[in-house]
């Protein structure tokens, strides 16, 4: 008989709840034991899967004491998911740029040929760079690191640029509490990256391009440099890519604890070996960026989606979602949820289908208080919100944000001043200090946020809030300090009483 | 401490800095690359190191200074022999981090860890859907409480 084969995730939040253990279990008990992605089940993980007749199927959250019945298949098991793919939380999402996340091993090129790579690229070099271009402003694609500028658009400005040198730069600092996604794509799928930036260096006539990491994700750094290994070997990157004359050359480059280095001009000072500083704008990064050239920067799942929209075009792609958000977006549900992990739909799912259908609620089991959406520097939006539809136009419409599709679910034992407080102590740390309104308003508003919790002066320190994330919105230079505003307002708008005579509620308790 | 090694030592140590970042010279932007892997081989970065690299660059010792100032990574002094990083993101907020820390933060006070053990405050591992998560010695773990953490710890006290 041959041995059953297994597939456990090698994804960093499997590994942090026991993947290895198992997967050495599994070795030992005689099974063949391959390493993929995660499914973006992460509520199930260690997920393993079997291979049977049926197809992949799956147990969750298993332990080395397990190992037997998952090996025998045993359905009665209580981590018993039957066929992974058919599982409902897998078959009712809509995946594109997760396509191939968790179903191959991550750095395998034959498996990644098998499951449709490369087609974009192929695509593409038999294009004209304008061609390409404007495939990618046809499918309505905009940025999904949060700013949701249209990439078309930006593409075209590089491509444009007349220049001897120009950069391709992939914003893979990802900083936000609550976003993993681009994470999980380069630890599960990173040829498709690497595809998208390929594409993108052919489209804007780059010849370099840089992924720029955070520190505090070694595995994807290892995963990535891996892949392009190999992808130099077999000739997809290089001097020579794909024997199509086109030179693309590609490294990677390690953050070091600095958040806001995912603020593009932040990064590119960071990549020039200099202190993470952000930069006036104009010039914007398009025409000045990294050592003053014509720069493409990008978030990882921006370029993720490339070689999908060049495989079927991109009007298929725009074919997705609703209004102004085209394509599909992967929602990271975090948190306080049940079922947390990787959802992709296209944009017009509502938040309430997301926390409620996909993620289960909470965790705790208690009623959800709130929901931040964006990352630290996104609103808590209301349970009355819910229903809003995921675009960027709607959620703005509700003074909130899409940003990079992170969702943070919140049950209510949660305080919402002291969140608003940690949203001002979070920029104060992190703030480059280069503008005044951040470095020393992020200060200020801990200050005043402590005497609102002491239950002093509450009114006028109340009103000194305002005034301060008015001064922080208008004066800041970038995203950072500019934004902090946002998860405190919202705070104070929809959950007044966490503010408000504090001191006698105490005493009530 | 710079003061109380030999000088042949500290001779040494700069040698290796100087190869370090002559290795990386031809670059683009070589210094973050630099850095990482002095605080690779080294565990942190002197002022002797930044001295060293600052001339191999041709840049002026603020410059470096203040680069190896700027980012929370680069330590200027030895770390310590453990380190129990727990992350303070909304996401594990969400979940308890808060509680966790402070209590993590009073163990190591009081010597629960035992000697020589530092827990810091970290801002997201992306590991948001499995919080609290943290890392022991650069290991992630998700699901983490008290409990566990005094569990993981035993391991370097027994």
């Amino acid at each position: 008989m041959s041995p059953v084969t297994t597939w456990v995730p090698q994804d960093a939040a499997a590994l942090s709840v026991g993947a290895d253990e198992v997967a050495a279990a599994l070795s030992a008990a005689g099974a063949q034991v391959r390493r993929n992605g995660s499914r973006g089940l992460l509520w199930a993980e260690p997920l393993v899967e079997v291979e049977s007749d049926a197809g992949r199927v799956g147990f969750a959250e298993v332990t080395p004491a397990d190992i037997p019945r998952v090996m025998a298949v045993d359905t009665a098991h209580p981590g018993y998911l039957g066929v992974v793919d058919d599982h409902p939380w897998l078959s009712g999402q809509q995946r594109v740029s997760f396509a191939r996340v968790g179903l191959v091993e991550p750095t395998s090129l034959s498996s990644y040929e098998e499951h449709d790579g490369w087609l974009g690229l192929r695509r593409a070099l038999s294009m004209s760079r304008a061609a390409v271009v404007e495939e990618v402003v046809a499918s309505g694609l905009r940025g999904r690191g949060g700013a949701g500028f249209p990439a078309g658009i930006k593409w075209r400005t590089v491509a444009e640029r007349d220049a001897p040198q120009k950069f391709v730069c992939c914003n893979f600092d990802e900083g936000d509490s609550g976003t993993f996604a681009d994470r999980m794509i380069v630890e599960g799928d990173p040829f498709t990256l690497i595809e998208g930036m390929a594409i993108a260096g052919y489209a804007v006539g780059a010849t370099e391009g840089y992924v720029y990491v955070r520190s505090e994700y070694p595995h994807a750094v290892a995963t990535l440099r891996h892949a392009i290994d190999l992808a130099y070997e077999q000739g997809f990157l290089g001097a020579d890519a794909l024997g199509s004359g086109v030179r693309f050359e590609l490294y990677v480059r390690v953050g070091a604890g600095a958040y806001i280095c995912g603020e593009e001009s932040s990064m590119l000072d960071s990549l020039e070996g200099k202190r993470g500083e952000v930069r006036a704008k104009p010039p914007i990064p398009a025409i000045s960026g990294l050592f003053g050239a014509p720069t493409l920067v990008n978030n990882v799942l921006t370029l993720c989606a490339v070689p999908a929209i060049l495989a079927s075009g991109g009007a298929a792609y725009a074919q997705l979602g609703r209004g102004r958000s085209l394509g599909t977006q992967v929602f990271q549900l975090a948190g306080n949820v049940a079922r947390g992990g990787i959802v992709e739909l296209p944009f017009g799912v509502t938040l309430r289908e997301l926390v409620e259908d996909w993620g289960g609620g909470t965790r705790s089991g208690r009623p959800v208080r709130a929901v931040q959406v964006g990352g630290p520097l996104g609103a808590y939006v209301a349970p009355h919100q819910l229903d809003t539809p995921m675009d960027y136009e709607e959620f703005a419409g509700i003074e909130a944000m899409v940003g990079h599709g992170g969702i943070v679910v919140f049950d209510d034992t949660v305080d919402m001043a002291r969140m608003a407080r940690f949203a001002f102590e979070f920029c104060s740390v992190e703030s480059c200090g280069k503008c005044t309104p951040c470095r020393l308003g992020s200060a200020r508003g801990v200050d005043v946020m402590d005497e609102v919790l002491a239950g002093r002066n509450v009114e006028a320190n109340l009103t000194l809030i305002n005034d301060l994330c008015e001064t922080m919105t208008k004066g800041s230079l970038c995203a950072m300090g500019g934004l902090t505003p946002m998860p405190v307002r919202s705070a104070l708008r929809h959950w007044p009483e966490d503010f408000e005579k504090r001191a006698q509620r105490e005493e009530v308790r | 401490m710079v003061a109380d090694q030999a000088p042949a030592t500290r001779r040494a140590r700069t040698d290796v800095v100087r190869a370090i970042a002559t290795a990386r010279m031809t670059d683009r932007g070589p210094l973050m690359p630099i850095l990482h892997d002095v605080m690779a081989e080294f565990g942190y970065i002197e002022r002797d190191d930044v001295i060293a690299i600052a001339d191999v660059l041709n840049l002026s010792i603020a410059d470096v200074h203040g680069v190896v100032s700027f980012y929370t990574d680069f330590r200027t002094t030895a770390p310590p022999d453990h380190t129990v990083a727990l992350c303070r993101g909304e996401a594990c907020q969400a979940v308890g981090a808060e509680a966790l820390y402070a209590a993590a933060r009073a163990a190591a006070a009081t010597g629960d860890y035992g000697p020589g053990t530092e827990v810091e405050q970290v801002f997201c591992y992306g590991n948001c859907a499995l919080g609290p998560s943290g890392t022991i010695d650069g290991r992630l773990f998700g699901r983490l409480d008290e409990d566990r953490l005094t569990a993981l710890t035993q391991e370097w006290r027994s």
